[in-house]
């Protein structure tokens, strides 16, 4: 007996319809023409439920994160690079080198297969320039109105060097604070598209994979790093109080030192927002010990990631764990939580 | 960034402070009320306070259109999205202002209630359109700059013939609330309260014009400097009520040139005229029930003007009995005054509508300056 004869996806013009998450032969079709395809990968390519591999000696680190972005396509990239580059990015903020990555996706009947396959694709694409693979994965759908689009759960692990100890309760009074480079690219890029808002501007997202800056960093000041976060949702501000509440200290900042491109400054003018509470997705806020952080500074700017990075202020000892700002202005005040939800899903 | 930094320049700002400080009188101190919660905001978030010597002291007034709407006012918007045939659109700060029993917009948003965020009247006139099968309703607050976009909005639906949209007003007015602060027992009968100036509104003025409060320089004795919202024209301003104060003036003087008149944006007011009448009495959360202090939409516009279109009655709900709120807007306490500040009170768990607006005195104090009440601030002792 003949097998019948497959019909391709029609990935011009076809959607996802609930049979390409039931199980069937739609659902390996889906999954062997966008996903394979983009993703390319041995471990993969060997269909089982589960990836197998060898595990190096050392501490490992996992890191899983969703992926619920709106638009999905925005200036600078779409949710499928920033899944992947997002998990690199919180498995590489322990100091880790990421190993792999897996891969959920829930699919909302009627997205067009298309979207599917550009997202797959930047995602695959990613994932090569980190020089990691996506071995594992899961494809659901569901009826049309229950998610939006598609969300994306990406989970990542990673080898931390040996003699590194990044913890976010490490902090201490003396220690400088650098950050990577601008704040406020991804949250402002993604705004503009906003069917509410829709403002023409110039700015990217700034998402990126930042595990090869943090290999220079660990190079440069090794046990001297503490800790180290990207800024995602909340911002600047929400990762500073996070790590002084976690370290038991204060921390003091100068406005005038934290790098804002004058486009991101503008739009949060006019949209009443601060770019202390803007999402970024391709920068990162290290502590680091004094006597340290010289060198860690000169290693992060000599990196691509790393061009405009800044020492931004220094870590204090205070009991009610505050961050407070030098203003331009030159008065103090506080850098406070986000209170309530500036900007809805933006990562 | 082009015309933002110029007014934001520190180097600029020791200049002024150290004029206000040479000026200020060693042997009086100096109070003045900024009306507006834009400069509320931008006295904490620039540091303001750090700049200026200890006896001159800033009293935040109530110029917060999210602070001074009574609860009442958010009870039936909330009673009227029960309505399932009802989307209501409203500017976010006013999302997570505390109701009666517990609720909010959040709240009866969460609860299924089709409760919107918009940026502007355009964007609610082009939901109302896109939905026609909905009746829209904008929820409008705020003084005299939010109001003509307001009255541009009806303007629009009725040459639109759009019978699904409909606003729910609740626009106040500057001049009425300051009024009433002056009139008030504790500032003129008994003297509790002392104003010795008023940073008079930004925005607001570029509407109204410096000439609506020479009455209160001339009758009240106050001067009032209209200042712009950014931190130097605020410290300008200061430094101007100090030379007003100490030459015992009280006169109307306008740091705010660049954008404002003493006739105002008279486009703007004619607008407002056409679909605007006075409300014999409006009730402010803090002040009470102020005469003639709000608008109301005019009768030929009547089919607009959500109050009528669907019955809604007003009924006053009370505050949490703790609460300062209401003193705190009259410039009769500061928000360290309330117990309940920065306890069951912050931002994230707001019981009093000071707390949600980041325009908001107790809002402003708790996000930007609290390590200056932990520290124990030797300037809030002496006073």
């Amino acid at each position: 007996m003949r097998a019948p004869r497959r019909r391709k996806l029609d990935l011009k013009s076809g959607r996802v319809e609930l049979a390409h998450g039931s199980g069937g032969r739609a659902m390996a079709h889906l999954i062997a023409d966008i996903f394979h395809a983009a993703f390319d990968n041995e471990m993969l390519a060997a269909v089982n439920d589960q990836a197998a591999f060898d595990v190096p000696a050392g501490r490992m680190v996992m890191s899983t994160d969703g992926y619920v972005v709106t638009p999905l396509f925005f200036p600078g990239g779409n949710i499928g690079e920033l899944a992947v580059n997002g998990t690199i990015n919180d498995v590489a903020m322990a100091g880790a080198k990421p190993l792999h990555l897996s891969a959920g996706f829930v699919i909302e009947e009627g997205f067009a297969l298309a979207d599917l396959q550009a997202i797959a694709k930047s995602m695959g694409e990613a994932a090569a320039a980190a020089d990691i693979a996506i071995v594992t994965g899961d494809t659901k759908v569901v009826e049309r109105g229950k998610a939006d689009g598609v969300f994306i759960t990406t989970t990542g692990i990673g080898i931390v060097p040996e003699g590194l100890d990044l913890s976010a309760d490490r902090a201490r009074p003396g220690d400088r604070i650098l950050l990577s480079g601008t704040i406020g690219d991804h949250g402002v890029a993604v705004m503009s598209k906003r069917e509410n808002l829709g403002f023409e501007t110039a700015i990217l997202s700034d998402t990126a994979a930042l595990h090869g800056l943090v290999a220079e960093m660990v190079a440069a000041a090794g046990a001297g790093l503490r800790a180290m976060r990207d800024p995602t949702r909340g911002g600047l501000a929400a990762v500073l109080n996070e790590l002084a509440i976690a370290s038991g200290v204060g921390m003091v900042v100068e406005e005038a030192a934290i790098p804002v491109k004058a486009e991101v400054a503008a739009a949060c003018e006019f949209l009443g927002l601060d770019p202390l509470y803007v999402a970024n997705e391709g920068k990162l806020i290290a502590i680091v010990a004094l006597e340290h952080a010289d060198a860690a500074l000169a290693a992060m700017r000599a990196h691509p990631l790393g061009r405009d990075a800044a020492a931004i202020g220094v870590v204090v000892e205070d009991e009610h764990s505050f961050v407070r700002m030098t203003t331009g202005f030159g008065g103090g005040r506080i850098v406070d939580w986000l209170s309530g939800e500036q900007l809805p899903r933006i990562c | 960034m082009k015309y933002v930094d110029e007014f934001r320049d520190g180097a600029i700002a020791e200049k002024l402070a150290t004029a206000i400080a040479a000026e200020a009188r060693a042997d009086r101190d100096y109070r003045f009320m900024e009306f507006c919660g834009g400069h509320t905001h931008a006295i904490a978030r620039y540091g303001v306070e750090d700049l200026l010597p200890k006896n001159i002291k800033m009293i935040h007034g109530p110029g917060c259109p999210v602070c001074v709407l009574p609860i009442g006012r958010i009870d039936a918007a909330i009673e009227l999205v029960r309505n399932p045939d009802i989307t209501l659109l409203t500017y976010g700060d006013l999302m997570r202002v505390p109701a009666s029993g517990g609720s909010s917009l959040m709240r009866a948003k969460a609860e299924g209630g089709d409760i919107r965020m918009v940026y502007s009247t355009l964007d609610a006139l082009k939901i109302a359109t896109a939905e026609p099968d909905r009746q829209v309703v904008f929820f409008a607050i705020g003084f005299e700059t939010t109001t003509p976009p307001t009255a541009l909005a009806i303007k629009q639906a009725a040459a639109q013939k759009l019978e699904n949209f409909s606003v729910y007003c609740n626009h106040v007015l500057t001049p009425a609330a300051i009024r009433n602060i002056l009139e008030s027992r504790q500032v003129r009968a008994l003297g509790l309260v002392r104003l010795d100036g008023f940073v008079g509104p930004a925005h607001v003025s570029t509407v109204i014009g410096t000439q609506p409060y020479e009455y209160f320089a001339r009758e009240f004795e106050k001067p009032v400097v209209v200042a712009g919202f950014e931190p130097l024209d605020v410290m300008q301003a200061i430094l101007m009520l100090v030379r007003q104060a100490n030459d015992g003036r009280h006169e109307v003087e306008n740091q705010y040139a660049r954008a404002v008149t003493r006739e105002g944006n008279t486009a703007a007011q004619a607008i407002v005229a056409e679909m605007f009448e006075l409300r014999r009495s409006f009730e402010w959360r803090g002040l009470g029930e102020v005469p003639y202090s709000a608008l109301k939409i005019k009768a030929p516009f009547a089919e607009f003007d959500a109050e009528r279109r669907f019955g809604i009655s007003y009924q006053p709900a009370p505050d949490n009995p703790a609460c300062e709120c209401g003193a705190i807007l009259r410039g009769a306490k500061e928000p360290v005054d309330c117990k309940l500040f920065g306890t069951v009170c912050t931002p994230e768990t707001p019981i009093g509508s000071c707390m949600v607006s980041s325009e908001g005195a107790c809002a402003a104090h708790w996000t930007y300056g609290r390590f200056r009440i932990a520290a124990g601030d030797e300037r809030r002792k002496a006073s």
